[in-house]
């Protein structure tokens, strides 16, 4: 979610490395990159490394940015990875969890929760307790999912953009998005369908 | 389409459903089986809401000031200038 309402950049002031332009670059991408960042990691100050990271490689390397995708996009990605890096350093002797399952069959999607909790008050949705659930659900996921459902569901990038960050093709996207959202709705039916029960 | 739609076939598209992202003629199959079908009607509901608190959860999510200060401060960014 990039805020629509700013003026776009000038991507030649920004690769001459035009410091108010830089400046607006920055300012327009630091809160979706700190977030995307914040959901790969759920620490706060490794985040924090991430987004640092994120704009020292981008402004170092703007000159070989070559325009086939937006700035925002190649941003992205460069934040997906730097987060994939802080992974692997957290634990060098795991390797990155991927999906077992192959791109191209959905076997292993599992519909095991069967609870209409979309009826309970909204309130349910807002609180402290529903935004752990929530982080923890993402955490659990394998980081190639991760990564699909972070872009194309919180920060709102189409397929074809989400395709383009994570370089991959939009078919493996709209599969690894499909079993993002179902693990998701299971870990949150699970837990809903259990609040439900207080009403 | 002549076969009948079975629950399988939903979950199978029911991403691609939430996303609008499917051909009229599939679309009206889809409609036609949840109408017929609680299981599927609750899973698609509940996977929108799901959908729906992770982006409203993240809708005003802003990097903390002094995350933003630091930042500013690592990069110095006159020292981009050519
Ligand atoms: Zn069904």
């Amino acid at each position: 979610m990039i805020n629509e309402e700013s003026e776009p950049l000038n991507l030649k002031k920004v690769q001459s490395g035009d410091p108010e332009e830089l400046t607006r670059m920055v300012q327009q991408y630091s809160d979706p990159i700190y977030r995307v960042a914040l959901r790969m990691l759920n620490n706060q100050a490794e985040a924090e490394d991430v987004l640092q990271e994120t704009f020292i490689k981008a402004l170092r390397s703007l000159e070989n940015f070559e325009g086939r995708s937006n700035l925002s996009t190649w941003l992205y990605r460069i934040a997906v990875n730097e987060s994939l890096m802080v992974i692997r350093k957290r634990k060098p002797e795991v390797s990155i969890i991927h999906d077992d399952t192959g791109d191209e069959d959905n076997e292993g999607i599992s519909v095991s929760q069967i609870v209409d909790w979309c009826c309970l008050p909204e309130s349910e949705f807002l609180s402290n307790e529903t935004r752990s659930v929530l982080n923890d659900a993402i955490q659990k996921l394998p980081e190639n999912l991760r990564s699909v459902f972070i872009l194309r569901d919180i920060e709102g990038l189409s397929i074809i953009e989400t395709a383009q960050a994570l370089e991959l093709t939009e078919t493996n996207v709209k599969t690894r998005l499909l079993r993002a959202r179902m693990k998701l709705r299971e870990e949150l039916s699970v837990y809903f369908g259990e609040r439900m029960s207080e009403y | 389409m002549e076969k009948h739609l079975h629950c399988k076939d939903f979950v199978d598209t029911i991403s691609s459903y939430v996303d609008g992202d499917l051909s009229e003629e599939l679309c009206v199959e889809l409609d036609k089986h949840l109408s017929e079908c609680d299981n599927c009607r609750i899973v698609v509901n509940t996977l929108r809401k799901t959908i729906d608190i992770y982006q409203h959860q993240a809708e005003n999510e802003k990097a903390p000031e002094d995350v933003k200060d630091r930042l500013f401060y690592r990069l110095n960014i006159e020292q981009f200038r050519k």
